[in-house]
């Protein structure tokens, strides 16, 4: 948490509210709090229009058809890929493909990088403080490849000990791939220091924006990474559309991941000749309408104004740090000096499970459990934790509503 | 709170806080192990059994106060039954809280049970009731694999 940040004192989260539709609904009586943002984001009504008008209007296959209908989606397709290159300043088009999500992203570069650039014996970084999307596929490709993953700890405060970086650097070193701000812990990692170490031996690396796309300026360019990835559900877009930022020489270099229409020039039975990028690794018909509620998305956000919402959201962090501090039985997990709103907690001998169903009687919406993040929890010998994190749609007065949820909570199996 | 109070009945927060027949038994006849990786909740449930009858049963472990009352009510429930008897009180339990008995189904027929009859509103939860029952089955079929309800 960084308290030198300004305060948005003029954001005005109650107007931006009228955009959400899904906020006006009622739990079990209760005005609905969502504080589950972390795991997904609720959606504006640009959106949702947005892709009503697509299937309403223009919705046809893209890149086959010369009739007018696959001429608009192709069109609209096509320039919500310059609005996401935009977005996370890439240099070109060709570097930004389209995909399923955070996961497919990253499995897509553990298999194509993988069977590219990896061979017996190398080693790729990661850290212990990832979501299982990005271990278990670099475990995948490490078996397929046989080769290692090393593993970059973290403290008790939940950041990275950048001191043990650089030892873990040898002549075997292929990959970094790391979290920009983790799921559980909510911790802002030095990705650009992280990036430059890797580049200073000349290894490529990865981040996993899954967390930070929505709450932080990216510009891929000025970070140097060499992949960035993120989902469209957790930046205000819809499901199963996401992004792999790739560079255009380690893209050109990749082999493809899936084989089918869309991503090859020309087939025979003896020779096929793969397409351009990106279409390289868009196999088969894409997602049309998510990438096109992705475009209003990420329009959205900037004409809020992506430094004003970071502002807004850093200043809903300090304020429930702060209130939740006030309980002497609850304990937060992850305290690193620079945090993402997103707070882990656990209370003394309280289940997360009975403390996430207590507070939805209240109406409010937490996640409890391991967040995908099993090494987190066991770094701390925990079994689970209960995890609000907020958006800019959120307000203190919310805070103070969870603030009381738990003192209930506490009430009840006292 | 009067919807909250179903859910977590006293019965259960005291179950949750004080299970019976909690401790580890070294001379079982039986023993399985439950896991909710998602949630953690992890038990192992240690039966002695005679001629069909279960003599003993006790538990240990972790987990949230659902799945710990339900352990703790289920060992009180069928210490001193057969096998049969245990089976049909689960399969009763079961069709129960996953709200696939009809309208006219009275909760108290369950006994001691019925206090999960809150349960029953919260599909999530259900997994939580369900677990060392689950376990408990394993265990009387001699079934090494350990159970889970996720």
């Amino acid at each position: 948490m960084n308290n030198s940040k300004k305060i948005a004192v003029n954001f005005n989260a109650q107007k931006i509210r009228e955009d959400f539709p899904i906020l006006n609904t009622r739990v079990r009586g209760k005005n609905l709090i969502y504080f589950d943002n972390a795991a997904t984001t609720q959606k504006p009504s640009c959106v949702i229009e947005r892709i009503k008008k697509y299937y309403e209007h223009e919705n046809s296959n893209v890149h086959r058809g010369v009739h007018y209908l696959s001429e608009i989606a192709t069109h609209e397709y096509e320039n919500s890929r310059e609005t996401v290159k935009n977005f996370i300043n890439a240099t070109s088009t060709e570097e930004i493909v389209f995909t399923r999500g955070t996961t497919e992203a990253i499995n897509l570069v553990a298999y194509s990088f993988g069977k590219t650039f990896i061979s017996e014996g190398d080693e790729i970084i990661i850290t212990e403080m990832e979501h299982h999307s990005n271990i278990v596929p670099w475990q995948l490709m490490c078996e397929d490849r046989k080769a290692k993953l090393k593993i970059l700890p973290f403290d008790d405060n939940g950041e990275l000990i950048l001191d043990e970086y650089e030892k873990l650097f040898n002549e075997k070193t292929k990959l970094v791939s790391v979290v920009h701000i983790s799921n559980s812990l909510g911790t802002i990692n030095p990705i650009k220091q992280i990036i430059d170490i890797a580049h200073s031996y000349a290894i490529p690396v990865l981040i996993d924006g899954a967390q930070s796309i929505m709450h932080s300026k990216i510009d891929v360019q000025d970070l140097g990474c060499d992949f960035f990835v993120f989902s469209g559900h957790k930046v205000y877009g819809p499901t199963g559309i996401g992004v792999l930022y790739g560079k255009k020489e380690l893209l050109d270099q990749m082999v493809p991941y899936q084989g089918g229409g869309d991503m090859i020039k020309s087939v025979t039975f003896s020779k096929t000749i793969y397409n351009d990028l990106p279409y390289k690794f868009e196999a088969g018909t894409p997602n049309i309408a998510g990438a096109i509620g992705l475009k209003s998305a990420l329009e959205y956000l900037t004409n809020i104004g992506i430094e004003q919402i970071s502002s807004y959201e850093n200043e809903l962090l300090i304020y429930a740090t702060e209130k939740l501090s006030q309980i002497p039985q609850l304990k937060i997990i992850g305290t690193a000096k620079e945090k993402g709103p997103i707070i882990s907690f656990i209370l003394d001998n309280i289940h997360p499970h009975d403390i996430g169903t207590i507070l939805d009687y209240e109406g409010i919406a937490v996640r409890t459990g391991h967040h995908c993040t099993q090494p987190v929890m066991e770094h701390f010998k925990i079994p689970a934790t209960t995890r609000a994190s907020f958006s800019f749609y959120n307000t203190k007065e919310e805070i103070d509503f969870l603030f009381e949820g738990i003192q209930k909570v506490i009430k009840v199996f006292s | 709170m009067s919807d909250l109070r179903e859910l977590y009945q006293e019965v259960i927060l005291d179950h949750s806080k004080h299970p019976k027949n909690y401790y580890k038994m070294p001379d079982a006849t039986h023993v399985a192990e439950g896991y909710n990786p998602l949630c953690g909740d992890h038990f192992n449930i240690y039966l002695k059994v005679e001629d069909g009858i279960i003599k003993e049963i006790s538990f240990e472990g972790s987990g949230c106060a659902i799945s710990k009352a339900s352990a703790s009510i289920m060992t009180s429930i069928v210490k001193g039954k057969s096998i049969e008897e245990v089976e049909h009180i689960f399969n009763q339990f079961h069709s129960f809280i996953t709200g696939k008995v009809d309208k006219n189904f009275d909760p108290n027929s369950l006994g001691k049970l019925a206090v999960f009859t809150g349960v029953s509103e919260f599909p999530v939860r259900v997994k939580c009731a369900t677990l060392a029952w689950h376990t408990l089955i394993n265990a009387l079929e001699n079934n090494s694999e350990v159970a889970t309800t996720e």
